[in-house]
């Protein structure tokens, strides 16, 4: 599903961030990307969700190249993911109802054919009493499950978390865990970046560890 | 969408389902308060009220214009001169016989003593002597526009018949008008463009600051999978919607601005100075041309608005990207 081949990234002309980076991601597995601060996860999840494309080496996603991906292939592709980012990135002015079904929006579906799924998967996640209020005011925990509620709503075939649990408290971090792996159970490819070892320790899945740049496995 | 049957397990204290149909149209994606509209709002008001006040005075101009020529390519003069040894008035008693032979003419009628008094009173005063003025007399004739005469023909036969005899048919002043009304449509064409390009310019300093402020959502949706052209809708929504409004105001107040020149008008008619006004300007006639060109600088101001922030997103979204 997806495969790095000395991969190389950098921001204009500074140095590599990440150097010589290879791996597969195989359909249906789950692995935790995880390393110090700034040791490159960020910027290794940027690549995944198609925010940048790498400065060398060879990325391909879903079988197709990204180096010869045209602008106006990538929204076919991205729709194949699902992303909860670090800051969650819920549109303030949209109602939490209206954050999570924004992926279907965008796709074009009709409201009616899709607010039932929606209203479920936020009680499912807890937010059930939280369908019409901004995220203002919801709290970081309530801002986190709406980020993934968001993510997980058009089932994608590859979920790609950075720091889920980073805003909220051991418990609730492993719910949301839970949440990744019965995903995981019913077919979604899902990484999730961490540092949170404990986290990690509950579940026995692949590690990437990325250090200085270059990135090292343990199965 | 399936989801696990263990969710209780999941998420203690997730809520009961109860599916609640508080529901009203959705928000928009792009927030109207994220799009600068008051002054853009005014500043198209500001370029539709002078497109279409362009506009308006063209469609009056082209259709006084249009009348001017048609009463005077109705009408033809013929000025039989007096010359020594030559009876005038049996030279214009001629002249009448060969006009009215002539297919094609309505009626011709040579002006009496008392119209030639009447036309130079103004110059010379009540009490001119024709006899000691080398005056000459005037035909005036009216054509039958459905079968015109052959004017070149009629020329040809007055000047054999009568040699003092001259025939006007106002070519030269029908040649002078098509310039003056082509020159005043050519310059309300060119201010017309330039005051759409100013409109469209506007609206794309607009857009780049709209989406320079709405960068986060473009981000989000870019991300979520939104191809282009729906981002572009998203932005163009408000646009046209912006575009329409500021075409409309302005529409409006040149709508009343033409309607109030057509009142002052009707005020002063059948005074003195309505008078010279008609004589030098002829009747202003707003019609259903100035009014429908009016409408369709609005649709235009509008359609441009909303084309141009389109260009403008799909054109942002590439160096975005």
């Amino acid at each position: 599903m997806i495969r790095f081949e000395n991969v190389g990234l950098r921001y204009g002309m500074g140095p590599e961030v990440l150097r010589d980076v290879s791996f597969r991601i195989e359909r249906g597995s789950f692995q935790f990307l995880t390393g110090p601060s700034g040791a490159g996860k960020t910027s290794l999840m940027r690549l995944l969700f198609l925010a940048l494309k790498p400065t060398r080496g060879l990325m391909s996603l879903f079988g197709h190249d990204v180096a010869t991906l045209s602008r106006t292939d990538l929204p076919t592709l991205r729709r194949r993911l699902g992303v909860v980012f670090q800051d969650f990135r819920l549109l303030d002015h949209l109602s939490t109802y209206e954050n999570v079904a924004l992926p279907l929006r965008v796709i074009g579906k009709d409201e009616a054919s899709y607010r039932t799924d929606v209203i479920e998967l936020l009680h499912w996640v807890g937010l059930g009493h939280r369908v019409h209020v901004h995220p203002p005011v919801l709290s970081g925990g309530e801002k986190q499950r709406a980020a993934i509620a968001r993510a997980v709503i058009t089932q994608p075939e590859l979920l790609l978390a950075d720091e889920p649990t980073g805003n909220v408290d051991p418990t609730l971090a492993r719910r949301l865990l839970r949440l990744f792996m019965e995903l995981h159970r019913l077919g979604t490819t899902v990484v999730i970046a961490t540092h949170d070892i404990a986290l990690m320790d509950q579940y026995d899945a692949r590690r990437f560890v990325l250090n200085e740049g270059r990135v090292h496995i343990y199965d | 969408m399936a989801l696990p049957v263990e969710r209780e397990d999941l998420i203690e204290e997730s809520d009961e389902t109860g599916i609640d149909d508080d529901f009203g149209a959705a928000a928009a994606i792009v927030p109207a308060s994220g799009v600068s509209g008051r002054a853009l709002f005014f500043v198209l008001s500001i370029m539709s009220f002078l497109a279409c006040i362009t506009v308006g005075t063209v469609a009056v101009i082209a259709q006084a214009s249009a009348d001017w020529r048609s009463e005077i390519s109705g009408e033809i003069t013929v000025q039989v001169r007096p010359l020594d040894g030559i009876d005038t008035m049996d030279a214009v008693d001629k002249a009448l016989a060969v006009i009215l032979e002539t297919p094609g003419i309505g009626s011709a009628r040579a002006l009496s003593e008392q119209d030639l008094r009447d036309l130079l009173e103004p110059w010379l005063g009540a009490d001119v002597d024709l006899d000691e003025l080398p005056v000459p007399r005037l035909i005036v004739i009216e054509i039958d526009r459905s079968a015109p005469p052959d004017i070149g023909d009629l020329r040809f036969r007055l000047s054999q018949a009568v040699p003092a005899a001259s025939l006007d048919d106002h070519e030269l002043w029908q040649g002078r008008l098509a310039v003056m009304a082509n020159t005043l449509a050519v310059s309300g064409a060119a201010i017309l463009v330039l005051v759409l390009v100013a409109t469209v310019l506007s609206v794309v300093f607009a857009t780049r600051g709209a989406m320079a402020t709405n960068k986060d959502i473009v981000e989000v949706l870019h991300l979520v999978g939104a191809k282009e052209a729906f981002i572009a809708r998203e932005f163009e929504r408000h646009f046209l919607r912006l575009g329409f409004r500021g075409g409309l105001a302005g529409g409006f107040v040149a709508m009343a601005a033409f309607a109030a020149i057509r009142w002052i008008s009707a005020q002063f008619s059948a005074t003195p100075a309505g008078d010279q006004f008609d004589a030098l300007f002829g009747g202003i006639s707003i019609g259903w041309t100035a009014f429908a060109g009016i409408g369709l600088t609005i649709l235009l101001v509008a359609a441009l608005t909303a084309m141009s922030s389109r260009l403008t997103v799909f054109h942002f979204l590439k160096v975005f990207d």
